[in-house]
């Protein structure tokens, strides 16, 4: 579905991603795992056309898609909810959900999203007319997955869903993005709590200044000396 | 007996010049609300803005002129003008965003725009004061003892429907909804699909729309166009919309409001050397009670 192939991204003379390439299949949880610096946020930037990349290039179901802009990228089913949550403080939740809609034309589909998104989060619907700058961290998060979900995209890439929430809502952000990827949705997600990401991935990519140092199975990466070591804390 | 006269006539005076001001004040607030707009969309002051009002004048005198008719030459100056402030955007001031250039730039920028488009209308229109026809000139209204001219009328009005109008499409439109996210974060505006450009460029039309409007009711009421016309209007207009509090619509509207009668009574009361000076002395003012003006909110910074 998604193929990046040879990448190189520079922020000044910063350079931020090496040349690496990685594939995600339909249907795929697939996550990034590495440590601050490492690149992850780089790479769903160069995917969603917010950094422009230097070489290589990404193609999305065929068609290249290597520095296009992110307004087109949208367009053809790949949504990111950015790190930082990024929604719009002085618009209400219903408000920031229809903006996540904004590419579709289709009033009963629009409706048909803002039902989905209420029934995932039951949360949201109570504060519907409230601006977003007034919720919770956690709902924050929440208004964030829900306006990526709202465009009804092919691919969601999601940039450090779970950080600053509360262990218990964690679970439940983890939760949510098993019964997302269930209805059918694709996800590329990006962590620090390597733990929970590679325990609700199919597969992985473990990232370090730039390169792709591994790759695997999520259960068997979860296992490996290497990444205990360094990412989960463990050995 | 000659006292109570006298009460009469200065009451009269106040109230007439009320209207004066509120008119005048209305027109202001429409210009007011081309550097709120912009300054919303791209934390930018448009020093062109002015220039841009003087244009639009110039255009509809310029239809008028070749016998095009009021109503096509105000629509044909409107468009025109709304299309200069893109263009000023495209050719200016987006290569710059797209370099990621200091704000400063982009500042001095729209002053040298200014100067450009001035110095075109005194190239094309030369320098001279030309008068411009009184459009909407149909006689004097009374209300009891006070009579109104009824090109202030039509001022007020339009530019209050105009005013309603922006504040629709900026509520309660898709397109207003996507300015108040750009507004906002432009580069989550862009993850929702919203291309910020186009966004920016309708920004730009409907400030150049409204000083169209504002240009060729201002001119009607004064009877005079030159190409200097734009840089005290401008002025007044921006320090209206810091008055207000720049980026908030109706803060634009009471912000016109008070220059416009202040203007007037100072006119009036102070001698006509003082019209000029009064609205920066009351911006001044409120600017030291309340830096943020007066329904200016504390700056969103993105979150």
């Amino acid at each position: 579905m998604l193929k990046i192939s040879n990448l190189n991204t520079f922020y000044g003379h910063i350079h931020a991603l090496k040349g690496i390439s990685m594939e995600i299949k339909k249907g795929e949880v697939v996550s990034l795992i590495g440590s601050n610096g490492a690149g992850k946020s780089s790479t769903l930037g160069s995917i969603a056309g917010l950094v422009r990349t230097q070489s290589g290039n990404v193609t999305f179901m065929d068609k290249d898609i290597t520095n296009m802009s992110p307004h087109n990228i949208v367009k053809l089913g790949i949504s990111l909810s950015p790190e930082g949550r990024e929604v719009f403080p002085a618009l209400t939740v219903q408000e920031n959900l229809r903006l996540g809609a904004y590419t579709k034309k289709d009033k009963v589909k629009m409706s048909e999203s803002f039902t989905r998104v209420y029934d995932l989060f039951p949360r949201l619907k109570e504060r519907i007319k409230q601006t977003a700058g007034t919720l919770s961290g956690g709902e924050q998060q929440m208004l964030a997955i829900g306006r990526a979900l709202m465009s009804e995209p092919q691919l969601l890439m999601l940039d450090e869903p779970s950080l600053g929430l509360a262990p218990n809502l964690v679970l439940m952000i983890f939760e949510l993005i098993e019964s997302i990827n269930k209805q059918g949705t694709t996800i590329l997600l990006i962590e620090q709590n390597a733990n929970m990401a590679l325990s609700v991935s199919h597969r992985a990519y473990v990232l370090e200044t730039g390169n792709i140092s591994m790759t695997g199975n999520a259960k068997e990466l979860a296992n490996d000396p290497r990444v205990k070591k360094a990412y989960l804390g463990i050995g | 007996m000659s006292g109570i006269l006298t009460r009469n006539c200065v009451a009269t005076v106040i109230i007439q010049q009320l209207f004066n001001g509120l008119a005048l004040g209305m027109a202001y607030a429409l210009i007011a609300v081309g550097y709120s707009l912009v300054f919303g969309i791209l934390r930018l002051i448009n020093f062109s803005h002015g220039a841009v009002y003087a244009f639009s004048a110039h255009i509809a005198l310029l239809f008028v002129g070749l016998n095009f008719g009021i109503i096509p030459a105000i629509i044909l100056s409107i468009v025109l003008t709304g299309i200069l402030g893109v263009l000023i955007d495209k050719t200016a001031l987006e290569p710059l965003r797209m370099n990621n250039s200091i704000p400063m730039a982009s500042l001095i920028t729209t002053i040298g725009m200014s100067n450009i488009i001035q110095n075109l209308l005194m190239i094309f229109f030369n320098t001279e004061r030309k008068s411009f026809p009184a459009f909407f000139d149909f006689g004097m209204i009374k209300f009891g003892s006070v009579q109104v001219n009824s090109t202030q009328v039509v001022m007020f009005v339009v530019s209050l429907i105009l005013l309603v109008f922006l504040t629709l499409i900026i509520n309660k439109t898709k397109l207003g909804l996507a300015m108040r996210a750009t507004e906002q974060n432009s580069k989550a505006a862009s993850l929702m699909g919203i291309n910020t450009n186009f966004v920016i460029s309708a920004t730009f039309f409907l400030g150049g729309a409204s000083a169209a409007i504002a240009g060729v009711l201002i001119s009607g009421y004064y009877q005079i166009v030159y190409p200097g016309m734009g840089f005290m209007v401008g002025l007044k207009a921006f320090a209206a919309a810091v008055l207000g509090g720049i980026g908030v619509l109706y803060g634009s509207v009471v912000g016109g409001l008070v220059v416009g009668v202040s203007e007037s009574y100072a006119a009036t009361f102070m001698g006509s050397s003082y019209r000029d000076s009064v609205a920066f002395i009351i911006l001044i003012l409120v600017l030291i009670i309340r830096p943020t003006g007066l329904f200016g909110k504390k700056d969103i910074k993105k979150v």
